[in-house]
């Protein structure tokens, strides 16, 4: 198990760097940085700048070195932690980001446990009970949860917490708590306030994973060993929980790759509408400003996030399953 | 003892009746048409099989068919506005009055100010019944910007009103928005799938075919932009479209964008493919007759896994018209004058529009109806795609 870890963290690094070099990539796309568009704001305001001035600035940012120098530097400031200066703010991004970071993981990973604690027994009931009513509901509402926007979802949610329960759910904590340091009354706030951006974000990764989950027991149960054991008169909980949901279990936790990522996009939309405190507004505004280390680094996170994602998803894999462990081990 | 001899005493039997050769081979008509069908054939007659993706098919034809005739199918023109009813909700259409039949009708509204919330209040008035005009010279237009036209196929009462789904905060009536957005977010999942479709075929093509450290790198290549989560990839690569460029530039920058992220998922099935089918004796049979690598993946490889390519095509075009209506929303994606069912969908982003004009929210049943009908006819497709199966 434990050279089995060795070589996924081995391999996450080529990952790591291959995502570094492309966030940075993207970040430099738009034509000109931040500088052209705070001289164009200065100028249009009439503002005479002074040459020298601005040379000094680019020094100062490390904007006129070529880009392999600029990327170099960015990715050795992300490994100690620092993680670029933020142009819009005039702050150093671990300032301006704060709680953001760790909200946003708390959201992402609520959000998985969501997914994870309601699909299970759904798809075990909709499995078990195929072509029924409920199987055919739920695989309705399933389709409707993936074909709906969750943007759009979010704002209905917003609109009927607030007609119905006379709440506000947007953002994430009540507002007295916004500047106040942690504490307890402040964490249960926050799970106050959780359940609604986890609903919104959670619907179309439940309905996916309700109709994997469903498929693969529903092959499982197919199979004749599962006959065997009931022709045996074994109860209807044993046949089911010995062996099929234990095999069909495998894709549900495999399946995290393609959960996490999409998660992760959901969080940031959802964040946007609810105006939640954590990165994806941020994200939005650094976007539309230019402010280049503070996209990228947010980016960045939003990688590391599901890599790392997928790292534990991996190692759960490897302990559920001998046969993965020991794949990696022969190869070796 | 003499040695057995065989007793040649037994005739030859022979039957009397007349020899048929076919005899045991008779196929009834329908065996015979089953045997004689094509791939494609097959592949219909499964498909037709699957009731909600028939259904579904028919619905995309529809409505694929319908952004031809935008100008002429919408009641009004795409910015034709209304000064004097904005914000109007959803009228119904009725056909009898006060229990007489008079036709298909709308009642006129009268306009009134709540004085309280400065909200508009339209109330019906049974007094105005304004006959709808069929085939009628409505709002001109310009067909395709093509040629000056002004026919519509259904049109409000002269001086009448016919807002099926209200209208937006400049008096624009939002169903006919709606019928000119399908133009662009219909087109701009199959522009985007082109794109990704061309990448996925040709990288996971190679990977697939060559092998090898083609392969590896392709694969190392696929996991990393599978692990970017879409949507802040998407964000960060249509903030980096310059704001100078013009609207039909912006629209082919996102659906170049959309399809440069979607490719891997197209490739990784190619890849897939190609490793099993290489492997065939008639691919075997093709190398070893000479035949160049172009010519066995044109001629032998690509008509045998093309129908697995349409059906996973056929799913991922849900995911660009979503992340189309996203990026929009969000205002990084198609900005107005163009009009999408997410730049629609963007003037209803504040609670105020689900609160007090909900029509302004209707642009997303279109976008479910179209995602879902993809992906029926996608889960259909890819039950059909190996006829042979079974």
């Amino acid at each position: 198990m434990l050279t089995f870890m060795a070589r996924r963290l081995l391999v996450m690094i080529p990952t790591l760097i291959m995502i570094s070099v492309l966030v940075f990539i993207v970040i430099q796309l738009p034509p000109g940085d931040f500088l052209t568009t705070y001289l164009n704001e200065l100028k249009a305001q009439g503002e005479a700048v002074d040459p020298a001035k601005i040379a000094f600035l680019r020094a100062q940012y490390g904007l006129d070195e070529p880009l392999y120098m600029q990327y170099i530097h960015w990715a050795w400031g992300l490994l100690h932690g620092n993680l670029g200066f933020s142009f819009e703010y005039n702050l150093p991004v671990t300032e301006v980001v704060g709680d953001r970071l760790w909200l946003s993981m708390v959201l992402n990973f609520s959000t998985i446990l969501f997914i994870y604690l309601i699909s299970f027994p759904i798809g075990i009931y909709s499995a078990t009970r195929q072509y029924s009513w409920g199987d055919y509901g739920i695989t309705l509402l399933g389709f409707l949860g993936l074909a709906m926007p969750n943007f759009l979802f979010a704002l209905v949610l917003l609109y009927y917490a607030n007609v119905v329960f006379g709440t506000s759910i947007g953002g994430l904590m009540d507002p007295e708590f916004i500047n106040a340091g942690w504490s307890l009354p402040k964490v249960m706030s926050v799970i106050e306030h959780l359940w609604a951006p986890v609903l919104v974000i959670g619907t179309s990764g439940t309905a996916a994973m309700i109709r994997r989950l469903r498929a693969n027991l529903l092959d499982e149960l197919g199979k004749q060993y599962v006959v065997t054991a009931r022709a045996k008169g074994l109860s209807p909980m044993k046949v089911l929980f010995k062996y099929p949901l234990r095999m069909s279990l495998n894709p549900f936790i495999s399946d995290i790759g393609n959960i996490l990522p999409q998660v992760v996009s959901g969080s940031v939309l959802v964040s946007v509408v609810m105006s939640l405190p954590t990165t994806g507004p941020m994200l939005l505004s650094a976007l539309q400003s230019q402010d280049m280390y503070l996209a990228g680094s947010f980016l960045m996170f939003l990688a590391l996030l599901t890599v790392v994602g997928m790292f534990v998803s991996d190692l759960l894999l490897a302990w559920l399953d001998p046969r993965i462990r020991l794949q990696g081990s022969i190869s070796e | 003892m003499s040695r057995h001899t065989p007793d040649r005493s037994d005739e030859h039997f022979v039957d009397t009746q007349p020899f048929d050769p076919w005899d045991k081979e008779e196929l009834s008509p329908a065996q015979e048409k089953y045997f004689l069908a094509s791939q494609w054939k097959l592949i219909w007659w499964r498909l037709k099989q699957h009731r909600l993706a028939l259904i579904s098919l028919i619905i995309l034809a529809i409505m694929y068919s319908a952004i031809f005739i935008v100008e002429f199918l919408a009641p009004y023109a795409q910015e034709s506005r209304d000064s004097q009813n904005i914000h109007h909700p959803p009228q119904g259409i009725h056909l009898f009055d006060d229990g007489s039949f008079v036709g298909p009708f709308t009642y006129g509204t009268d306009f009134s100010i709540d004085m309280e919330t400065l909200k508009p209040i339209y109330t019906p008035n049974p007094e105005k019944i304004d006959r709808l005009r069929f085939l009628c010279s409505g709002d001109k237009y310009e067909f395709w910007g093509l040629f000056d036209a002004s026919l519509h196929l259904v049109c409000p009462a002269k001086d009448g009103t016919l807002f099926l789904l209200g209208t937006d905060r400049l008096g624009r009536d939002m169903f006919s928005r709606i019928i000119y957005g399908a133009r662009i977010s219909l087109t701009i999942g199959l522009v985007g799938i082109a794109v990704s479709f061309v990448l996925g075929v040709l990288i996971g093509g190679a990977a697939g075919y060559f092998g090898g450290w083609v392969d590896s790198c392709v694969q190392r290549v696929i996991e990393v932009i599978r692990s970017l989560p879409e949507i802040p990839l998407w964000m960060a690569l249509s903030a980096a479209l310059p704001v100078t460029w013009s609207p039909v530039l912006i629209y082919f920058g996102i659906t170049i964008i959309l399809g440069l992220i979607d490719w891997t998922g197209l490739a990784r099935a190619v890849r897939s493919k190609f490793l099993a089918l290489r492997e065939e004796d008639y691919a075997l049979a093709a190398r070893l007759t000479g035949a160049t690598p172009k010519r066995i993946i044109a001629r032998h490889l690509l008509p045998n896994f093309a129908s697995h390519l349409i059906a996973s095509v056929t799913l991922s075009i849900p995911n660009m018209i979503l992340g189309e209506t996203a990026l929009s929303f969000l205002g990084l994606g198609l900005r107005p004058p163009v009009t999408s069912w997410g730049v629609l969908l963007n003037e209803a982003q504040n609670i105020n529009a689900v609160a007090v004009y909900p029509w302004l929210m209707l642009p997303v049943v279109p976008v479910i109806i179209v995602v879902l009908a993809f992906n029926f006819l996608g889960d259909g497709l890819r039950d059909a795609a190996d006829p042979y199966k079974n």
